[in-house]
């Protein structure tokens, strides 16, 4: 209350000096352009499938928590989040994605996971001239060949995965590699980006398997991985055809002379496989829960509402969402144009990231973590799953600009 | 080393060896499937959800009440097997009259309310369910390492699928059975107590499918998805056998899980789709199956 007054006290005095650069300063932030006079987000993900507790619920309890946290009004209208399931069909996302923006007036979409969902959803965003900030998919596409002004991506990329956790194993001696991957997009695109990591450090790669989305039975390719005798069975796949790779190769005793290395992996992987069968585990990680008090915090108050913690996306949300309120604060309305222009200069530092920025590409550039599952004598409390082993700072986390086949770089 | 196709012979025999144990599951869950068609004439879309069902049975009953691997072998069928048929008594006994599409509605139905009903308390990724102490560990085949628990689980569900086939053709009971689905009319007429036989028989085939959810949840991870996974695969099994046979299913299950575990070795990509290409070219040559009796 006090700094209520306090503000209204000096605005009122720098009116009255008559500096009117400063008036407008502090004025910004209470009135504005609001279309449809409220701000609308919508989370939009898979909210049953495979991947739901990636995302899922939590990552739209995420995007509420960010706006509470900035104060449930935007220049004292509402701001309303609203969700769907995109059943990982394109299709589906994209006609729900036309519905919100045509319809219903959603100002900025979020989450997304499901590389070939997100590529679809920045099409239509991108024709409808709307935010839209991807913290869920994988594919760098999104701020390569498939770029556009309107696409934030915010978390983490296929690039940034296979930098991390394949620079990093081989540096530390594994020179040989299998690939076990999962025959889609995003399959062929991790693997591709990590088998250009072993080799340009020196790796060689032996070999591949391609298997179909959510097979049932993974020994046979683990087999196959075991006879090729690379020292690292790299796993090029996601959400339960990980956990059941895993799962098999400790069954199979792959693990007692080759070492797993999870290209794409989440908290919920681990929480659900535990920690006995998925120790020793290298993986590259955006965010995590007990880096620090302030995101230890945030974990709790996760966890009170969801009865799990956070997991990487889940975070990325809240920090997008919030993010995404401050620019349309700053630029005094929801036109998509003006709050990227804001996107695109402001520092990001919250919970999620410390000094991160939106690159011309659309990239969220911030620093990634290099971590390695625990042994379950070294868990001192639940959740407590990783072992930092490196920070990989922002600038060497992510595809260097000069890099990117972004069309909209080469324009200028 | 000699090789097979350009596959060392070591790696062939490893692949025959995991198709074997795969062909074990489809062989059981084909077999419930083909025995609930073959007496009830209900194609039973919800045989994925119970084999899942069977399998977090297993699940909560050693995370909660602490029944070990064994005990569940043996509770968890019966649960399933009960609730089987509670879901007879209350939902399929009016259906039997009707098209077969009433049936397979609504147990596509109860599938899917069983797995969104999973799905909301247990979340997606699932729960892990460790192999029991007697069966960890490997035997080492020479030409491969196979663990201990995938050989029980080719040895247990033969044995389960050698019973049943027994007690269907070869003992009273079954004769009843086999009567019953005949002409359930005259049968009745003899004295025999036809609705309760068709009670039992979908408990069973509901138990079998709930035993196959328990053999699998040491193998991969106890997940609602489960059952859809695999239920398309073991539909495709039960056509090809022809639908309703019941040495057919058992035949083909193990068939198709060792073509479909050499396709993982010639050409992964397609191991998903062989099965389906298989089923074209069966019912294009023999469209009751390759089992079944043409009416």
């Amino acid at each position: 209350m006090k700094e209520k007054i306090l503000v209204g006290l000096t605005a009122m005095a720098l009116a009255t000096l008559g500096t009117q650069g400063a008036f407008a300063q502090a004025a910004k932030a209470k009135t504005g352009k609001l279309s449809g006079d409220m701000v609308k987000i919508g989370v939009m993900n898979d909210m049953a499938g495979v991947y739901a507790d990636i995302g899922g619920p939590g990552s739209v309890e995420a995007a509420k928590m960010a706006v509470a946290d900035f104060g449930g009004k935007m220049f004292g209208k509402p701001i309303e989040v609203v969700f769907a399931d995109h059943q990982n069909k394109p299709d589906v996302g994209a006609s729900k994605a036309r519905e919100w923006f045509d319809v219903q007036g959603v100002d900025m979409i979020t989450d997304v996971p499901t590389s070939s969902v997100a590529i679809a959803i920045a099409k239509v965003a991108n024709e409808k001239k709307r935010v839209y900030m991807n913290t869920g998919a994988a594919t760098k596409a999104l701020t390569n060949e498939e770029c556009s002004p309107y696409t934030v991506h915010y978390a983490y990329d296929t690039y940034a995965l296979a930098n991390g956790t394949g620079k990093a194993i081989v540096q530390t001696g594994g020179k040989t590699w299998f690939f076990i991957t999962a025959d889609y997009a995003f399959g062929h695109a991790l693997e591709a980006d990590t088998a250009a990591v072993v080799k340009a450090s020196g790796g060689e790669v032996k070999g591949a398997v391609r298997h179909p989305l959510s097979a049932s039975d993974f020994s046979s390719f683990l087999l196959q991985a075991q006879a090729s005798k690379a020292q690292i069975i790299g796993l090029a796949n996601a959400g339960g055809d990980t956990i059941n790779s895993v799962k098999a190769a400790n069954e199979f005793g792959l693990t007692k002379n080759q070492t797993l290395a999870g290209l794409l992996m989440f908290i919920s992987d681990v929480h659900s496989l535990g920690l006995k069968t998925a120790q020793g585990m290298m993986l590259t990680d955006a965010w995590y829960w007990d880096t620090n008090d302030e995101t230890r915090k945030f974990g709790r108050r996760f966890f009170a509402k969801m009865k799990r913690m956070p997991s990487f996306d889940q975070a990325a949300v809240y920090s997008a969402t919030l993010t995404y309120l401050k620019a349309v604060q700053e630029a005094g309305t929801d036109d998509a144009d003006a709050v990227m222009k804001v996107l695109k200069k402001t520092k990001i530092n919250d919970v999620f990231a410390k000094g991160g920025y939106v690159r011309a590409d659309g990239r969220m550039v911030h620093d990634m973590y290099l971590m390695q599952v625990k042994k379950p004598e070294d868990s001192k409390y639940p959740w407590d799953y990783y072992q930092l082993k490196k920070v990989i700072p922002a600038e060497e986390a992510f595809q260097p600009l000069a890099l990117s086949t972004c069309p909209m770089l080469k324009k200028k | 080393m000699s090789e097979i196709f350009g596959i060392p012979i070591q790696a062939f025999m490893g692949q025959l060896m995991l198709g074997l144990v795969n062909g074990s599951f489809y062989a059981m869950l084909s077999l419930g499937l083909a025995v609930i068609f073959g007496m009830l004439n209900i194609i039973n879309f919800a045989h994925g959800a119970l084999y899942m069902v069977g399998a977090f049975m297993a699940w909560l009953g050693l995370t909660y009440l602490d029944i070990g691997y064994w005990q569940a072998l043996l509770l968890a069928p019966l649960c399933v097997g009960v609730f089987g048929v509670l879901i007879e008594r209350t939902m399929l006994q009016w259906l039997y009259k009707l098209d077969h599409l009433y049936g397979l509605l609504l147990t596509f139905g109860l599938a899917l309310v069983l797995e969104g009903l999973f799905i909301n308390i247990f979340g997606v990724s699932g729960q892990p369910y460790s192999i029991p102490d007697e069966l960890s560990g490997a035997f080492n085949l020479g030409f491969m390492f196979l663990p201990k628990y995938r050989a029980w689980v080719i040895v247990s569900s033969l044995g389960v699928c050698f019973a049943t086939w027994y007690v269907i053709e070869k003992t009273q009971l079954g004769a009843y059975l086999r009567a019953a689905t005949e002409n359930p009319k005259l049968t009745q007429a003899f004295g025999i107590n036809v609705p309760l036989m068709v009670m039992l028989t979908y408990g069973f085939g509901a138990a079998l499918a709930g035993f196959a959810g328990v053999l699998a949840a040491p193998a991969i991870q106890v997940s609602p998805l489960m059952g859809s996974n695999l239920i398309i695969v073991v539909f495709a099994v039960v056509v090809i056998g022809g639908m309703g046979s019941i040495l057919g299913s058992i035949l083909t299950g193990i068939g198709l899980g060792v073509i479909e575990g050499l396709t993982k070795v010639f050409w992964p990509e397609a191991s998903a789709t062989v099965v389906f290409i298989i089923m074209a070219i069966v019912l294009m040559i023999r469209p009751a199956g390759l089992f079944g009796r043409e009416t």
